[in-house]
């Protein structure tokens, strides 16, 4: 399943709630399938800790970390790139 | 209450315009003014602005004696009065330029921060790399006052680019439960300060004792946004309850270096001010002095790889970039 972002958020992926609602309805449904997710963050220019921790925080939580085998960053400029690695980093810590 | 707007507060010279707020009675807001000139910060007229908001719902009595000041002008075109219901009886030429400023804003839900980020960038006239800070750390403030502030008002927010500093400040602010009342539920600070350099650690949110947070909060937001104050050698202050700290400038000739823990980097604090009803958050970014974003992302994982407090033994994994 390829989630192109953008349509959903805009250049500046910062709403939580959007987060939210694309990680309840979309991101886990597809998991549950045993379907691989890509993350398609195409035309996003920035993004918030926040936002990516809203997105995929609570999957690594429920699913563990093992859920990074089926779910895909695509097209990631390089500080959305970073703001994933850190939200991934501090959550093996911690989950 | 009585509060008084002197000749000049910014960030550096704040302490004694929030000593002089008298918070005694509330149930008559006077609001007085330097009758020469007043130039302030962004949070200054956020926290006016918020302190009349609070008036108003209280049916209590609002005094905001006739402005004299020459910059009279400035505080109508940020638009206190309209925002407070006042007849200013200030006039302003239409043809004047527009200015690099983002006046005065109540956003009270998610939607609406999302309709105000698109709006406020063309009223700044910056690039787009430096738009992307502000952009940040607007967005992290008042989704803060939104999800944890229970503030009647929402968040107030205003901001000025000075062109000459190239220096952009900011100012957020609200007046609901405060940052203590926040952290009780799960952490117990002994005082508004404690909550404050609780709130400023990373991994530490309201909404869990759980370091890393919950799927919502990951307690690193205020964490960035001092980050980049630090970065950029600027001033950053939150004032709540009866405390405020405030991050000072780094010294020149030192390298600025990120700090997990608030009470190790360069900062003041009080303890005994005035009680403030919520938060109020400064913050000044010179846009020379920002790093590029994506080092500062760099820094910040550095720290978050520092601050370890446990060990864990599962073998990393990394994302795929494809």
């Amino acid at each position: 399943m390829d989630i192109k972002l953008y349509d959903l958020v805009g250049s500046f992926a910062e709403n939580k709630d959007i987060a939210k609602e694309i990680r309840v309805t979309k991101i886990l449904p597809a998991l549950e399938d045993n379907k691989e997710v890509i993350l398609n963050f195409e035309n996003i220019k920035s993004a918030t800790q926040s936002f990516i921790h809203a997105l995929i925080s609570d999957l690594i939580r429920k699913k563990g970390i093992q859920v990074l085998d089926k779910v895909y960053f695509k097209n990631c400029n390089d500080t959305i790139k970073k703001i994933i690695e850190i939200v991934i980093e501090y959550m093996q810590d911690h989950t | 209450m009585k509060i008084h707007l002197p000749n000049s507060v910014w960030l550096g010279n704040i302490n004694p315009f929030i000593h002089s707020f008298d918070t005694s009675n509330d149930e008559i807001l006077e609001i007085t003014s330097h009758k020469k000139w007043v130039s302030v910060h962004p949070i200054v007229l956020c926290m006016i602005t918020g302190l009349g908001l609070f008036i108003r719902e209280k049916n209590s009595v609002l005094s905001f004696k006739k402005m004299e000041a020459t910059s009279k002008h400035y505080f109508e075109r940020m638009g206190l009065f309209k925002i407070l219901n006042l007849k200013s009886e200030i006039k302003i030429n239409p043809h004047e330029s527009a200015g690099r400023f983002i006046p005065l804003q109540i956003i009270t839900n998610s939607s609406e921060l999302d309709d105000f980020i698109k709006e406020m960038i063309p009223l700044l006239h910056l690039q787009p790399e430096q738009v992307e800070p502000i952009k940040y750390i607007i967005s992290e403030l008042v989704r803060n006052v939104l999800e944890h502030a229970n503030a009647k008002s929402g968040a107030i927010v205003c901001a000025q680019y000075y062109k000459k500093s190239n220096t952009i400040r900011i100012g957020v602010v609200d007046t609901g439960v405060g940052i203590r009342y926040t952290l009780e539920k799960f952490y117990y600070p002994k005082d508004d300060l404690q909550a404050i350099t609780l709130a400023l650690t990373p991994g530490i949110t309201g909404t869990t004792t759980r370091i890393g947070g919950t799927e919502a909060n990951a307690g690193a937001g205020l964490f960035f946004i001092k980050s980049l104050a630090k970065i950029s050698r600027d001033f950053f202050m939150i004032y709540s309850g009866r405390a405020m700290y405030k991050l000072l400038k780094n010294p020149k000739n030192k390298q600025p270096k990120l700090i997990s823990d608030p009470l190790k980097d360069h900062f003041s604090s009080e303890t005994d001010l005035p009680f403030w009803r919520g938060t109020a958050v400064g913050i000044d970014l010179c846009l020379n002095n920002t790093l590029n974003f994506n080092e500062l992302l760099d820094l910040i994982r550095g720290v978050y790889r520092e601050a370890r407090k446990k060990q864990n033994k599962e073998k990393y994994r990394k994302p795929r970039f494809i």
